[in-house]
């Protein structure tokens, strides 16, 4: 086991901030992004999306967009196998193939305004763009519903007449909207309740928000002409794309190559496959590469966001500061396919602190939106939301110090959550108790319309399968060929480790993100895992170096391998010294190279909290909210690269306050997105933010060699939280609802 | 997008003729931060898009105290912001130069453009009306004059006929005492459409504490750009306080007839339009006082 | 077959010449027609400036320019930024403080920051920021880039005394030194 091993307490790479592998690539333009792909033969594709927000497809037409010039292939979702019924597992879990398929094209059924009905591929976008224009699809269109607690009542429209609300493995007996219903409890919520000198119990109501990454989706298929498909694309996760891909078109996935792009950001949102399958049909049809690239509405109507939610939470306490019991109602829209982020946001919602009783009910509901998807620490980001409200005016009625009540109470090693697992050693107190020796939580905040908030939010950050290999080169530099796409510098994080654990410099590693053929089985970027999970296949990687080494230094020594040992980047012997390098200059003498591999699949959370504090100002005439402060704080269990941590924390705040403050789809009355571009879906600008400061708190996880925690979801959760609180401090008025727009916190000032 | 023919004109005959030739199906290319959008996303069409950007007039902004400045009607909006004596001349002009998109936008969006725009929320109109700008229009049956006030009749619609093209836009002098701002609120602070924007414009008695004339136009709460008369007409010869621009902010308020959408309730745009006159008036009679 | 015009223009100082639509954009024509895929396409409306370029020396969003547009003039991408063997003050800060995580805003970042500090290389962190506004980052936060501006700025500063004076130590240093 990783912890078994022992390692220097100084680190000489792991710390410190080297320039990310990538980077000229990256700030001079040559780094090849999906849409940067060229490939001889080339044609465009363009997806026919659904007017109506609900409607029937009656037929469609693609005979006349199939004459025109320019046009090679056209396709719908009769071209596709029939799935009906059939589960495959994914990797994150198991998914209905009926589903996926029939949120890639239509199948008799449009369920949100943006869903793709029909595909062409052209000799140009613009041919491609006009020919979508001479498709004639006949609908009949039907009445949608777009919020959560429309779409559970009974007479709400019915997306699917053949999803039943599966409750504590139950099936219902008619079909309905809410597709499960999931329920955890732990000791006596009444009698808690009973027993408590306060109790709270609000409403909250969040909007669905997008991820909103800048690089929109895109992919490239070649279906060649001895049956490979090979698919060029902006995915976290090849391996998951490629048997989603294979999947739906029903192939084996060895007749399947994915090889990834860069990618422009993702955040959950760049998981489910939407172009793959679609661009791989048109070429088997065309013989050509087929190249899809999404436009910005698209992305907006077609991909994400994340569910809208209607929340209520209850939390008794005593009068001296110690939480007695909790109770949450979530209701989560999952979009128009089941399969929300509602579970971790059940288990997600209580996780910081210790109830003795508890009790969390959380429907999965479908409505006329976009098939919700992952958007870091899905489904924790509204549930803190709702929870540290409460917490916030529990503390502020028992006048008690909002983070000393969070201390009373805090998550500690040994505390059950409310869904079952019992935390190993985590880093929740170490942030409050950082919080509260922070500059800022020091620094009295004066002047007018001005308030203070703070909160904590908590995330798995999970583990799963990554595989690693590295070839040792002559001039003792390392080829890291790795599994996880980066997204954020993780090449660089994970090169840190090998380089760590073989003694070498960040720089003496050449890390690449390779095809899924090139490489062992990698789960997704996701879940905050790469720099733990890869990271943790890249230790062992050098540790099977280590060991190939010292053998080939015992075969130039003439000694036994088990009296050489490696320490510091050297191999030695009571008498005999070698560098890395050196050594790795006579492997041909010791029977040639030495290539090291790894393949991990660690279980288990590896438990992120953080907390973060904001000063805000609020306009009290427009009732415009400025933000004046923010300092965000985080357990990152071991920072290897701290920029990186760092740029995580002021980016998922950022995104949080964004969340917090105006982003949202609009809905028009028919259920059409009203504001799908960046002008009117208003994610911060540069001008709209300050500088967002950082704690990087250091608490080992247990299960890594380096004491790695996942870092990267964690900070979206706390700060719409945190953002409510202080315009509470500055206006007097508790939001419950996101975003906290100015049109709203001013209606709610009138009152 | 659709296909399309591109002419370059380099003088106000030609464009003219080539615009008159095609009717409504050729549209003017000034910035194109508009247009291009709205061609690309088929809100617009065009069978000809006519560049006027390489015809002098149309790209000259000439200033002098005594002539008042003439704006051609392409000019981008960072020329606007970055000539010092037209920026004092005609803060409020200035003003909203600056907001208009980001500086990407900045680059190449014009004045010009932004009036035949006629979107009821754009921010350059309300500075035009408030500095009493006349447009200076070309077309196939010769010149003829408006004033920016007359300039747009609906969302979108604006008084230009076949053929017509905005030549420049003709301000006059600063007056002595005299100053003008524009704000807008958006959600954000930049990249964004007004929820409501307000232009003012006051002259100052030569003892700097009495109001003389003053003139306010509003953004985005009416269906065309609206001109704020009886709250401008209030001020004529009320003492320049805090107490008066409120007062001013009232009357503004109660013309404004706002819709309730994406971007803003009708409520609260009706609010926001009182707020924005107070805000601006005590701008403008701050820098009048100078 | 679309008609296409002809068009003769300066890109990152030498002379260009391409066919293209009208309807074309700039940013289409750099990226699919002369290989130039450094200027990434975010929204195509001219809200995230992913596409940013310099044209006569103004920042634009190449989306909101027709190529035909181009005739005759000087167009700045990201490509032309870095010198033959070194990387622009930019691209250096940009890397060395980490201002990037997915990296695809950041072309355009680096154009819009560079017109920035070719016009005044000490901008307040609000000028960064006003004048940034138009390009979106959604992985970083700003934090970082906004800090790497202000410090290429610097940077870019030190340089041009450098140029005239003779002193010990590189520019980058000399900054160090002033900055402490």
């Amino acid at each position: 086991m990783a912890q078994a091993e022992s390692h220097p307490r100084k680190y000489k790479v792991i710390g410190t901030r080297p320039v990310r592998h990538d980077g000229a690539d990256k700030v001079t333009g040559r780094a090849i992004y999906g849409a940067d792909l060229r490939l001889n033969g080339m044609v465009h594709g363009k997806i026919l999306r659904s007017p109506h927000a609900h409607a029937v497809i009656k037929s469609i037409d693609t005979s006349a967009a199939a004459k025109l010039p320019g046009v090679v292939a056209v396709t719908t979702s009769a071209d596709f196998p029939d799935l009906q019924d059939k589960i495959a597992d994914l990797g994150e879990g198991a998914v209905n193939l009926a589903h996926l398929g029939a949120n890639v094209l239509a199948h008799g059924k449009a369920l949100y305004k943006g869903h793709a009905v029909a595909a062409v591929a052209a000799t140009s976008p613009h041919v491609a763009q006009e020919a979508l224009s001479l498709i004639k699809v006949e609908y009949e269109p039907l009445p949608a519903v777009t919020w959560v607690l429309d779409a559970m009542k009974d007479d709400a429209p019915l997306l699917h007449d053949d999803v039943y609300t599966k409750s504590m493995g139950k099936k219902a007996d008619k079909p309905s909207n809410i597709a499960a219903h999931i329920h955890f409890e732990k000791g006596d919520v009444e009698d808690a309740f009973a027993g408590s000198d306060l109790v709270v119990e609000r409403e909250f109501k969040t909007a669905s928000v997008h991820q909103g990454y800048i690089e929109p989706h895109v992919s490239t298929a070649l279906w060649n002409q001895d049956g490979h498909l090979t698919i060029w694309t902006s995915t976290q996760g090849s391996f998951t794309a490629r048997q989603q891909t294979a999947e739906l078109l029903q192939v084996p996935i060895s007749q399947v190559t994915v090889v990834p792009c860069e990618i422009g950001g993702g955040f959950g949102g760049k998981i489910a496959v939407y172009l793959e399958p679609v661009a791989a049909m048109l070429s088997r049809k065309c013989g050509r590469p087929v190249k899809m690239v999404m436009s910005r509405d698209e992305v907006f109507e077609a991909t994400g966001p994340t569910p809208g939610s209607s929340m209520r939470v209850k939390i008794g306490a005593t009068k001296d500061g110690k939480l007695t019991a909790g109770e949450a109602w979530l209701a989560y829209d999952a979009g128009a396919f089941p399969g929300g982020v509602i579970g971790p946001g059940c288990m997600c919602v209580f996780s910081c602190y210790e109830f003795p009783a508890a009790r969390v009910d959380g429907y999965d509901v479908l409505d006329n939106k976009p098939k919700t998807q992952a958007y870091r620490a899905p489904g924790a980001t509204q549930a803190a939301f709702a929870c540290e409200s409460v917490i916030d005016e529990l503390a502020e009625k028992l006048g008690i110090d909002p983070i000393e009540f969070r201390l009373k109470n805090a998550a500690k090693e040994g505390t059950r959550r409310v869904d079952g697992p019992v935390y190993p050693r985590v880093g929740f107190i170490e942030t409050l108790e950082a919080a509260k020796a922070s500059d800022h939580w020091k620094s009295p905040l004066e002047g007018k319309n001005r308030g203070r908030g703070i909160a904590s939010g908590y995330w798995f950050n999970i583990g799963l399968k990554s595989s690693a290999a590295a070839n040792v080169n002559p001039d003792g530099t390392v080829s890291l060929l790795e599994g996880s796409t980066d997204i954020g510098g993780t090449r660089t994080s994970v090169a840190m480790q090998l380089a760590e654990t073989l003694g070498i410099t960040a720089e003496a590693v050449h890390p690449k993100v390779v095809d899924t053929d090139s490489v062992g089985y990698t789960d997704v970027t996701g879940g905050s895992r790469v720099t733990f999970a890869t990271g943790l296949a890249a230790y062992e990687v050098g540790r099977d170096i280590l060991r190939q080494m010292c053998e080939r230094a015992a075969i130039l020594w003439e000694c036994d391998a088990a009296e050489v040992e490696s320490v510091d980047g050297e191999f030695k012997t009571k008498d005999k010294r070698m560098t890395f390098a050196e050594l790795a200059g006579k492997l041909s003498q010791t029977g040639g190279p030495v290539v090291g591999r790894a393949t991990v699949n660690p279980e288990g959370p590896t438990n992120g909290f953080g907390t973060h504090i904001v000063d805000v100002e609020v306009d009290p005439d427009t009732a415009k909210v400025t933000v004046l402060r923010y300092t965000a704080i985080q357990d990152a269990g071991k920072a290897i690269h701290p920029s990186y941590v760092e740029g995580q924390m002021q980016g998922g705040a950022v995104q949080g306050i964004g969340w917090a403050l105006n982003e949202e789809y609009v809905f028009d009355g028919e259920g059409r997105m009203a504001n799908a571009s960046y002008l009117d879906y208003r994610m911060p600008t540069a001008l709209d933010v300050p500088h967002i400061d950082t704690i990087i708190v250091e608490v080992p996880n247990p299960a890594h060699p380096y004491g790695v925690r996942g870092v990267g979801e964690t900070p979206i959760v706390p700060p719409p939280a945190a953002m409510a609180v202080a315009v509470y401090h500055a206006t007097g008025v508790r939001m419950q609802e996101l975003p906290m727009s100015p049109p709203k916190l001013w209606a709610a000032m009138q009152k | 997008m659709k296909e399309f023919e591109f002419q370059s004109a380099t003088t106000v005959d030609e464009a003219v003729s080539l615009l008159a030739a095609k009717g409504d199906q050729a549209r003017v290319l000034t910035g194109g931060t508009d247009l291009i959008v709205q061609l690309r996303e088929g809100l617009r069409s065009a069978d000809l898009v006519v560049d006027v950007k390489k015809i002098p007039e149309l790209m000259t902004m000439s200033f002098s105290p005594e002539q008042g400045l003439r704006l051609g009607a392409a000019v981008p909006c960072h020329r606007i912001y970055g000539d010092k004596d037209v920026a004092v001349a005609y803060p409020g002009l200035a003003d909203a130069a600056r907001i208009i998109g980001g500086w990407q936008i900045q680059s190449r969006a014009s004045v010009g453009g932004n009036l035949c725009n006629s979107s009821p929320a754009a921010d350059s109109i309300p500075p035009l009306v408030v500095h009493d700008a006349v447009c200076h229009l070309a077309g196939p049956g010769g010149r003829r004059t408006v004033k920016a006030s007359e300039f747009c009749t609906a969302p979108g619609k604006n008084v230009l006929q076949r053929g017509e093209l905005l030549v420049s836009l003709e301000f006059p002098p600063p007056a002595e005492h005299a100053s003008s701002a524009y704000m807008r609120f958006i959600p954000r602070n930049e990249m964004d459409i007004a929820v409501v924007g307000a232009a003012s414009w006051v002259q100052l008695t030569a003892a700097g504490d009495t109001i003389e004339k003053a003139s306010i136009a509003l953004a985005a709460v009416a269906p065309t750009p609206l001109a704020a008369t009886e709250a401008s007409s209030f001020l004529a010869g009320k003492p320049a306080t805090s107490e008066t621009f409120a007062k001013a902010g009232e009357l503004a308020s109660q013309v404004a007839r706002p819709i309730s959408d994406k971007r803003g309730t009708s409520e609260y745009r009706k609010h926001l339009a009182g707020v924005l006159t107070q805000r601006t008036l005590a701008i403008a009679v701050e820098r009048a006082r100078g | 077959m679309a008609k296409k015009t002809h068009v003769a223009t300066t890109i990152n100082g030498e002379p260009m010449e391409f066919l293209c639509e009208a309807r074309q954009s700039l940013l289409e024509v750099l990226r699919d027609n002369l290989a130039m895929t450094g200027s990434k396409e975010g929204c195509n409306n001219g809200n995230c400036g992913a596409c940013t370029v310099l044209l006569d020396g103004q920042p634009v969003d190449s989306c909101l320019v027709l190529a035909v547009e181009a005739e005759g003039a000087e167009i700045t991408t990201v490509e032309g930024i870095a010198d033959d063997s070194r990387l622009h003050p930019i691209q250096q800060c940009f890397l060395e403080e980490a201002a990037l995580q997915c990296g695809v805003c950041t072309p355009g970042f680096i154009v819009t920051a560079k017109a920035l500090l070719d016009r005044n290389p000490t901008p307040s962190e609000h000028e960064i920021r006003f004048q940034l506004a138009g390009n979106l980052c959604r992985c970083t936060g700003y934090d970082k880039i906004i800090r790497a501006v202000q410090d290429a700025g610097k940077r870019m500063a030190a340089e041009a005394r450098g140029a005239s004076t003779t002193t010990n130590g590189s520019p980058a240093r000399q900054q160090q030194k002033q900055a402490t």
